[in-house]
């Protein structure tokens, strides 16, 4: 795979493979001390501390799920008060509905909270990842399938402001990739 | 210790006598890993699990004939009536929904508590949860008479302009294990997404290819996308925890909001989600055991998870029999004529007394025999005290329900129940749906979920390599455990 790239073709970036999980650790912390900014390190689970050497920040799911627990917790009042007092009261087991009887919508109150913040947790979390996406240029690449199996990569794509063909390789090299490959765009 | 405190490298868990047993044994690669739990969905079926499939697809069929039978003649074919109007349907649906808690306390509750055993076990005990509840849903939705009017418990605009009455356990019911098996699904498919990844990079077929790759919705592992997939992980664990106490809670509610003796005690909240935990292990070790064995997991699936389950097991075992002799005391000290009664008739005089013995002695009395480790470690004598367990507390649920209501406040209203030959095998049959969903589980998905266990090998740790050259340099090789600290904040 050449890196003097003749087509005019813009590649999708580098991809660089390295030894272990320890390599890949500091080869990240190296590349975000470089300034890049459209970059990932692919592995087959999470690296403990990843998001530190990667110099991320806090994932903000909890804020969509927070509103996801809100919303289920509302949808069950009105669910429950609007149906039992203006739609069709019951008064059976001598309880009417009102303040005193509280307690007893507190189940079903309880497990709509958690189910509406469930789905807030799957939707919230696919649209954070901007997934599902069956088709990506990394699948296109031979290094790439190692991710999912043993492989500690690390991608910096092309569009990131510092990326310059020879010298991104070069900078890859000297952080101690073992095997780099260039990904078509 | 050769040259003790003058290694000051070394990590305070490092000291010799406080080093723990390996979640992985064999010092395995990620590779291995890969190949032994991939390895299980991609190759054929050993023969065992033929002998299995073949007689739970048959016993299915028993399933979808009783209830064909049911549904075209109508709940008649059952054995209860006055008095006893929650037979066995009943009884096999608290059975089931508690054994799907123990998959839910594993994946959401010893994550919480960082028991990071857990990540061998937690996929199929997951799989255990959903397909015991799905068991368990077929028994209400039939009792309810007419199955056709099942949409009745949903809160829907009707043309009859009825609603539901939310003050009702029933309802709260319905929520409560609709929520449970929805979470629990999310929950799950959310863990296998890395997992179908794996699967779909590894696929040789045309079907294959598309089948997982669809399902694994593009899944690229990176560091950007695994910062908000542990998020929702442990999001979803958060959710999971109070939820799974709260299922089998409200499924207590259903007998202590009554005034039925036997019923009306305060104590059947936790008591039922202790039992429900204690017959979930039981029954996952039911099914891992022979599991790990056909297919070759003992490294993953060590003898440490089964010692850790055998002390679950005894640990919730001897809290349901504290709840057992409570409830004889109240009853005894509550001088409540009609509960003493109730209990007296449970354990002594009632035609249903051998049941309670059955069940004190397969709940109570056979876990403690893992008080000691020699028991632990057997094999056989976890597996034949996990089918007690599992016994025990189909037992138990009997226990509970028609003895409580064959006796009512009158004499004019006792009425003994006896189960119809439908009911029998219809009970039978759902074993068979069970057995079936787990042997296609264990056919079509990773039964041990595969990026977690890799997450918990030593040289997972990002510091692992700098640490086992710190440790070379000064006292020979040696390995640190995940999650010790980066070798250079030691000073």
């Amino acid at each position: 795979m050449s890196t003097t790239a003749t087509s005019t073709k813009q590649p999708f970036g580098f991809v660089a493979e390295f030894e272990s999980a320890t390599d890949l650790y500091h080869a990240a912390e190296k590349v975000r001390d470089a300034g890049f900014k459209r970059w990932d390190v692919h592995t087959p689970f999470p690296v403990h501390g990843m998001d530190h050497a990667m110099g991320m920040r806090k994932s903000w799911l909890s804020g969509v799920v927070l509103g996801g627990g809100l919303t289920g917790f509302l949808t069950a009042l009105v669910l429950q008060f609007f149906t039992q007092v203006n739609l069709y009261p019951t008064v059976v087991q001598g309880k009417p509905t009102n303040l005193n009887t509280v307690p007893a919508f507190f189940p079903v109150t309880f497990e709509l909270t958690i189910l509406f913040s469930a789905f807030a947790t799957l939707f919230g979390l696919l649209i954070f990842l901007f997934l599902p996406r069956w088709n990506h240029p990394l699948f296109e690449s031979g290094l790439f399938k190692k991710f999912s199996d043993d492989g500690f990569l690390l991608v910096i794509e092309s569009k990131d402001p510092k990326f310059r063909a020879e010298k991104t390789r070069e900078f890859l090299e000297s952080i101690g990739a073992k095997a780099i490959e260039l990904v078509e765009g | 210790m050769a040259n003790g405190t003058t290694d000051q490298a070394l990590h305070p868990s490092e000291a010799e006598g406080v080093a723990r047993e390996p979640l992985v044994l064999n010092n395995r690669s990620f590779s291995w890993i890969t190949e032994r739990i991939c390895g299980i969905v991609e190759n054929r079926q050993p023969l065992g699990w033929w002998f299995l499939f073949i007689p739970s697809v048959l016993l299915a069929g028993v399933l979808i004939g009783t209830l064909v039978y049911l549904v075209s003649t109508g709940v008649g074919v059952w054995g209860n009536n006055q008095p006893v109007a929650w037979g066995w349907a009943i009884v096999n649906f608290v059975f089931w929904i508690g054994i799907g808690h123990a998959g839910t306390l594993i994946s959401a509750i010893l994550f919480l508590t960082r028991q990071k055993w857990r990540t061998s076990v937690n996929r199929s005990a997951e799989a255990m949860t959903l397909f015991a509840v799905v068991c368990a849903g077929i028994f209400p939705g039939f009792h309810v008479g007419r199955f056709w009017m099942v949409w009745f418990l949903a809160p829907v605009p009707n043309a009859n302009a009825i609603w539901q009455n939310f003050k009702s356990p029933l309802l709260w019911d319905v929520f409560a294990v609709s929520t449970y098996f929805t979470v629990s699904v999310i929950f799950w498919y959310i863990g296998l997404i890395p997992d179908l990844a794996t699967l779909r990079d590894r696929a040789r077929t045309k079907v294959r290819k598309v089948l997982y790759g669809f399902f694994a919705l593009g899944w690229r592992g990176g560091n950007r996308q695994w910062q908000h997939y542990e998020m929702a992980y442990l999001l979803l664990a958060a959710l999971s925890t109070p939820l799974v106490l709260s299922v089998h809670s409200v499924v207590s509610f259903d007998f202590a909001t009554s005034v039925v003796p036997g019923w009306h005690t305060t104590i059947f909240p936790p008591y039922f989600v202790a039992g429900a935990i204690f017959g979930g292990f039981a029954m996952v070790l039911t099914l891992m055991l022979p599991c790990r064995l056909i297919y070759g997991l003992q490294d993953m699936f060590t003898m440490k998870h089964i010692d850790n389950m055998a002390k679950i097991i005894l640990l919730t075992g001897t809290i349901v029999g504290y709840a057992y002799i409570m409830e004889l005391f109240i009853s005894y000290y509550g001088a409540n004529k009609y509960e003493s009664d109730a209990f007296y008739l449970r354990i002594l005089a009632g035609p249903y007394r051998y049941y309670y013995y059955c069940m004190f002695f397969c709940n109570v009395i056979a876990p403690q025999i893992f008080w000691f480790e020699k028991a632990r470690k057997n094999l056989w004598i976890v597996f034949i005290v996990a089918n007690f367990v599992n016994a025990g507390m189909w037992f138990e649920r009997f226990v509970i329900i028609p003895t409580s209501i064959s006796v009512d406040f009158l004499p004019a209203q006792w009425g003994i129940y006896h189960p119809s030959i439908t009911e029998k095998l219809m009970f039978l049959g759902t074993f068979g749906l069970f057995m079936t969903l787990f042997l296609l589980f264990l056919r079509f998905l990773p039964v041990i979920a595969i990026a977690e266990v890799k997450g918990v090998l030593p040289q997972a740790d990002p510091h692992y390599h700098d640490w086992k050259k710190i440790k070379e340099g000064r006292r020979g090789p040696g390995f640190p455990r995940p999650g010790s600290p980066d070798p250079s904040d030691v000073k």
